[in-house]
């Protein structure tokens, strides 16, 4: 597979630089006064231009969120987070609202070129145009919302997809252009009080990506954001609101970076997904924030709230993730199987190395009747780091028929590291069928060996072996994603052995 | 050329080879044969370069390149290959993606063009067709459900597109059918010439019949205690190690 080999060339260039996305872009921002209150909230709407049934949602989620306790049920450690110590609302200055890429500041489109994301459109062949089209250079092209620290910077392939009537716009646009569908379905999923990081988020997000797929329509390309914190002291909630209508279909990634820096920066999103009879959510991600250094110091804390609603009957949504980076991971994709017949699937790949930690899974709450799930997690733990899976499987008592499969495997690199899994399982439904079942490995030696008398390095080795082992999920990426992504499994894994 | 001079290893602070001199000339088959325990595979890991085999003495060199100072992937990349006695497994790792990955690793040290899928493709078929293989080995995961034979035959194939000057083949032939046997043999006579040599452990003559070595030598308790042509093989298969240890 060229992919092996891409992995291999990748890993030769990053074993200088480590972290390759650590850099900083030195823009001029506009940011509001440190800390939390009444009035930040009250500003961040204001910059927004947000109606006043927005502002007051805020407020009753920042209400909620000063009665909540940080949750600390998590098997993962760190000290207490000031939450007035922190930026939340942090923007490149700039027009408001680019028209075009040329209004974009020439800084902000360096620093998308330096990381590989496509910003500028690519030209679609005459006469070819539709689900099928295909570019010159052979790839589908990939719609992009670049989210830099707290606004969306450009999103691209807009009128293209507008004509199959898709929005795909930044969520602060959709409030002004499609209040009706944002106020219908926001929080809907996640509710403002879900937990204290939702409450949060609920209450100073500042950007995230809006989608509307309408009825019956096939989205043509993927559709993709890209998160990425640059300024200092600064918090990143973005929030993401995706709707697949009747029969519709879309496929939507997300990937992220930020700058190398020794404090700890908090990123806690908001992710709700709602998929209407028939319809499907592929929704992937490949998370690469800053994972700190090797001796565990700075890095992100990603608490983020993600979840789906399978509100249709045969609607299916399915969340697969490649979680490399942060220094914390706290998320918990999960699918709501309202429809009868609806599909939930979660496939995630969970690395752990030097001292980061993990606590991630899924749940998937069976409701109606007929409703299926499938977990497969990975767990990978290298260095010191720690690596949870958790997850809920909870089967209501008219959900007849339903059925789950869970596979929870743990891949051990050295003797420093930790592997835990946690599954819990409610079964309210004689009819329903639970199936679960969970391995423990090592990178074994005589592995190693193998692969090296074959003429592979240490690191060569371990990223081939680590690969296999999260196959399974890796396949169900998208194409150029999977690529990427094989790439990123190997290089957080430098170091860990030899 | 292989040349070992007065070789000792141990494994786990237990010496097991006692002081090894052999050599294989360019272009020469070598059967090593001899009791269980006696160290034939401590010897082929010891020449690979497997972590815990513990060289206490003596040298090994390959081509006048002291190989003992290599990394096991350095000694690949300049031709030694090892036919494991027990082929390892790597679930979820395609044989056709590792046998990629490992040729062009091999090339790449060497300074040689990299090969593509197709090409890679195209060379992994010819191969295969070569060692009564199908097609369908290249898409399982490397040695994961293969039987006893089929893993034997992997080996044989690795080698075949690796390419090496030098190969160490660990009892190949055990579990092999006749007929996977013939394939086998077939294999390694295929690469012989000038520039390849091989040292064939095994237990049994009936290989032997089919690669016919330049020479047989016999390890006895971390020594090679006696060296001779073919018949030296045929000798103990009718009168068993005992004669040869109260000969020597
Ligand atoms: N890790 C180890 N710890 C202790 N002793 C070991 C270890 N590995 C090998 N040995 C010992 O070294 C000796 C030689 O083993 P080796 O595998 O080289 O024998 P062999 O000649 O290949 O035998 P066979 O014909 O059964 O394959 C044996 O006595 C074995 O028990
Ligand atoms: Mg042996």
């Amino acid at each position: 597979m060229p992919a092996v080999t891409e992995t291999i060339e990748t890993v030769q260039q990053a074993t200088e630089s480590g972290y390759k996305w650590g850099f900083e872009t030195d823009i001029e921002m506009e940011f509001a006064p440190k800390g939390l209150n009444e009035d930040i909230v009250r500003f961040i709407s204001a910059k927004k231009n947000e109606p006043a049934w927005l502002l007051e949602w805020r407020l009753r989620a920042f209400a909620a969120w000063k009665t909540m306790e940080e949750p600390r049920w998590a098997a993962v450690k760190y000290p207490p987070i000031d939450y007035q110590d922190s930026y939340y609302y942090a923007a490149p200055k700039q027009k408001v609202g680019p028209k075009s890429l040329d209004e974009v500041d020439p800084e902000l489109l360096k620093t998308y070129a330096k990381l590989g994301i496509p910003l500028r459109e690519q030209e679609i062949l005459a006469g070819v145009e539709g689900a099928g089209s295909v570019p010159a250079e052979g790839r589908m092209p990939i719609a992009v919302d670049a989210v830099f620290d707290s606004v969306s910077v450009a999103t691209s392939y807009k009128e293209r997809l507008g004509k199959e009537g898709i929005i795909f716009c930044a969520i602060s646009e959709a409030v002004q252009t499609h209040p009706e569908l944002v106020r219908k379905y926001l929080g809907t999923v996640v509710p403002q009080g879900d937990n204290f990081f939702a409450a949060l988020n609920s209450a100073v997000f500042t950007d995230g990506s809006f989608v509307y797929i309408p009825k019956g329509v096939r989205c043509p390309m993927e559709l993709s954001t890209y998160f990425r914190i640059n300024a200092k002291s600064t918090g990143q909630f973005e929030r993401t609101l995706i709707i697949a209508d009747e029969g519709s279909h879309v496929s939507y990634l997300e990937g992220c970076t930020a700058p190398m820096r020794d404090e700890n920066q908090l990123h806690a999103a908001v992710v709700e997904l709602v998929a209407l009879d028939d319809a499907t959510i592929k929704y992937s991600t490949v998370q690469n924030w800053y994972p700190g250094d090797a001796e565990g110091k700075g890095g992100i804390y990603n608490f983020v709230t993600k979840r789906g609603a399978c509100r249709g009957a045969r609607s299916k949504i399915s969340w697969t993730q490649v979680e490399t980076g942060s220094a914390i991971t706290w998320k918990y994709p999960s699918c709501i199987l309202q429809g009868e017949d609806s599909v939930g699937e979660f496939y995630s790949v969970a690395i752990t190395n030097n001292y980061q930690q993990a606590d991630t899974g899924t749940k998937m709450f069976h409701i109606g009747p007929r409703t299926r799930s499938t977990i497969v997690s990975k767990g990978i733990s290298a260095g010191h780091g720690q690596n949870t899976y958790r997850g809920l499987v909870r089967i209501g008592a008219k959900a007849h028929g339903a059925r789950n499969f869970t596979q929870c495997d743990s891949l051990l690199i050295g003797d420093l590291c930790g592997a835990h899994t946690v599954p819990y399982i409610e079964n309210r439904c004689v009819s329903a069928k639970v199936e679960h079942e969970a391995t423990t490995s090592r990178i074994a030696e005589d592995q190693l060996f193998y692969c090296r008398q074959r003429g592979l390095t240490q690191e060569e080795a371990v990223g081939l072996i680590v690969n296999g082992f999260c196959r399974e999920v890796l396949k169900e990426l998208p194409m150029e994603f999977a690529v990427e992504a094989q790439k990123l499994l190997q290089i957080s894994l430098e170091g860990s052995v030899g | 050329m292989l040349k070992i001079e007065g070789l000792t290893a141990e494994v786990d602070g237990k010496a097991i080879l006692k002081g090894i001199d052999l050599e294989v000339p360019k272009g020469e088959v070598h059967a090593i044969m001899g009791p269980n325990g006696s160290g034939k595979s401590t010897l082929s890991y010891v020449l690979s370069g497997r972590e815990g085999y513990e060289v206490t003495g003596g040298s090994a060199t390959f081509n006048g390149h002291d190989i003992l100072a290599m990394e096991p992937e350095e000694r690949a990349a300049a031709g030694l290959f090892l036919a494991f006695q027990y082929p390892v497994e790597l679930p979820g790792v395609g044989n056709a993606t590792f046998l990629r990955t490992a040729l062009n690793a091999q090339r790449k040290a060497r300074g040689e063009a990299e090969l593509d899928a197709m090409q890679f493709l195209k060379l992994a078929r010819e191969r295969m067709k070569a060692l009564s293989m199908s097609d369908d080995m290249l898409k399982r995961g490397v040695n994961v459900g293969f039987s006893g034979g089929e893993k034997k035959r992997n080996e044989i194939l690795q080698m075949a597109l690796l390419k090496p000057s030098i190969a160490i083949l660990d009892e190949t032939d055990s579990g092999l059918d006749i007929d996977a046997l013939r394939i086998v043999a077939d294999g390694v006579n295929a690469m012989r010439g000038p520039d390849f040599s091989a040292l064939v452990i095994t237990h049994y003559q009936r290989l032997l019949d089919y690669i016919v070595p330049d020479r047989v030598h016999v390890l006895m308790a971390g020594r090679i205690v006696k060296s001779g042509g073919p018949e030296l093989a045929k000798e103990l298969e009718a009168q068993g190690y005992g004669a040869v240890q109260a000969a020597a």
